[in-house]
């Protein structure tokens, strides 16, 4: 038994670096997988609505006719599900938090509507499909009317 | 012998940051009754099974809690995993258990540095909290998240630790350790620790066995149990486990039978480490519990054993979770050694039970 049992440990801090940091002015660095918040590359996202439905706090919102995705980072609790389950791994968890705002908004995206050419062409390559598809079938039946 | 008075106590009180309230039947400076109350901040969160799928309620049941969150979401997935007889990975087993070790060692730090708050050692205070912050780093470094981890799915784990990076954090805690050591010191040695707590809030063997007690709080009275001698998931492959002891029986006791769990915790994770299988860490299951299926599981938690029942009814939600926390048990036992303690001694008595009211009020 005795006492200033802790007297080392005290005086080391004493003469140490602080232990904290000066915030906001001084920020710690962010380790690479932290969970900051959900960022959505839209040209990749489908509007397949799977994140909206596995976000355990409704979260998130798509809306397919309307072109958009949009998060709430103030319900978001960065649980990461949504990330995990997309399909066409479109969702990323950012290493920054959202930042602090005096109302809470979500943040939303909008799904770039494709073009006139673009439009032409995916009309065009279906046309394209839909006749290989018809060749295909023509070339099946010929073979088993030789069959028989 | 004085007239007999009621004082409240709580559920705002300066040394508990719990809603728990006491009302103490005091003589003189005698407690001679204590009548406990809880329910101040009941949030039903197990009827949220009724809304949550049984993957979305992994995030529901890491917040019954903020201390040992993990510890919740491995209950509970754990529970689930024998209801529907998913295999999980042994790298994820392990994983599990090197996460729920080191809170366990965030838990106890937290409490280390309560209590010494509450007989008023704030150099101490500060020590033990600037020490789990290193661990809350490894956290933040391996799953993202500083308090609520989110690591745990049903079937596994959600993100792999590199074997370096394991490696580090064994030295890591390593480095912890030497400092650990100045920090028990303190606590074990020093003569005003000892003034305060030596001899406070004795509870027997005899009377820790038929409360139902748990716990660092039950062993401090000599009472040899601890879930994870059952060897449940990376427990059973541990060479030789033996649960901490102390047949005192005081608050003294409860501290430093909560000291060397730390040093057990940081020799878990060293062993784990060191044979850490390399099989996968598991995928999240596609099944969904059948109809009337039934399972239970305990595991120990940094306060004791917690308690987990699920019952499915054939739908990706369950019918019925069920929890059972620590400090629910431990409450008893509490009101038990509280009796007959001098009214000064109350908030040490309280913080030595590790009291989670919160947990209690799911
Ligand atoms: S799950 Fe992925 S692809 Fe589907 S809507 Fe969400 S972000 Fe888009
Ligand atoms: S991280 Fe979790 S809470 Fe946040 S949007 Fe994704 S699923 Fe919802």
């Amino acid at each position: 038994m005795g006492s200033f049992k802790l007297g080392k440990m005290t005086l080391r801090s004493l003469f140490g670096k602080p232990e904290t940091v000066l915030y906001p002015v001084q920020t710690r660095p962010m380790p690479e997988g932290l969970k900051g918040h959900v960022s959505n590359n839209i040209e990749e996202c489908i509007l397949c609505g799977i994140c909206q439905k596995r976000c355990p706090t409704e979260a998130i919102t798509v809306d397919k006719k309307a072109g958009t995705w949009s998060v709430d980072g103030f319900r978001c609790i960065q649980c990461g599900a949504c990330v995990r389950e997309c399909p066409k791994h479109s969702l990323t968890m950012e290493p920054t938090y959202t930042a602090p705002a005096a109302t809470k908004t979500a943040f939303t995206m909008n799904k770039p509507q494709p073009s006139e050419e673009e439009l032409a062409a995916k009309a065009a390559e279906r046309e394209a499909r839909i006749a290989a598809a018809k060749a295909a079938k023509a070339a099946r039946e010929a073979a088993k009317e030789q069959d028989a | 012998m004085g007239k007999a008075t009621v004082i409240p106590f709580g559920p705002q009180h300066p040394v508990l940051p719990e809603p728990l309230h006491l009302d103490l039947v005091v003589e003189d400076e005698r407690v001679i009754e204590v009548i406990p109350q809880i329910g101040f901040i009941h949030r039903g969160l197990e009827k949220l099974v009724e809304k949550r799928d049984i993957h979305q309620f992994i995030y529901v049941a890491e917040r019954i809690c903020g201390i040992c969150s993990f510890g919740h979401s491995l209950g509970y997935a754990e529970t689930v995993e024998d209801l529907m007889g998913v295999e999980v990975p042994k790298r994820a087993q392990y994983l599990r258990v090197i996460w729920h070790e080191l809170s366990r060692i965030h838990s106890h730090l937290l409490w280390m540095g309560l209590g010494a708050d509450a007989f008023g050692f704030e150099a101490l205070f500060m020590h033990c909290w600037r020490l789990r912050e290193r661990i809350l780093d490894i956290f933040e470094a391996t799953t993202g998240g500083r308090v609520i981890l989110s690591a745990v799915n049903i079937g596994g784990v959600n993100r792999d630790i590199e074997d370096s990076e394991l490696y580090a954090i064994v030295d890591k805690l390593e480095g912890i350790r030497g400092e650990y050591h100045e920090i028990c010191n303190a606590f074990v040695n020093d003569y005003s620790v000892a003034s305060r707590l030596v001899g406070v809030g004795y509870l027997s063997q005899e009377e820790a066995e038929a409360l139902c007690m748990v716990g660092p709080f039950a062993r401090a009275s000599n009472v040899a149990y601890d879930c994870r001698m059952l060897g449940r998931g990376g427990y059973g492959d541990l060479e030789n486990f033996q649960p901490i002891l102390s047949d005192e029986g005081d608050c003294y006791a409860r501290v430093k039978v909560r000291a060397a769990e730390v040093e057990q915790s940081i020799d878990i994770i060293k062993e784990l480490v060191s044979k850490i299988p390399h099989d996968g860490i598991g995928e999240k299951s596609k099944l969904t519990p059948a109809d009337g299926a039934m399972a239970s599981n305990v595991l120990e938690q940094p306060r004791g054993e917690c308690y987990y029942f699920a019952r499915g009814n054939g739908t990706k939600n369950l019918d019925r979770m069920r929890m059972r926390t620590p400090t629910s048990q431990n409450l008893a036992g509490m009101v038990k050694a509280l009796e007959g303690c001098e009214l000064a001694d109350v908030p040490n008595i309280i913080l030595t039970i590790d009291p989670c009211i919160s947990c209690c009020e799911r």
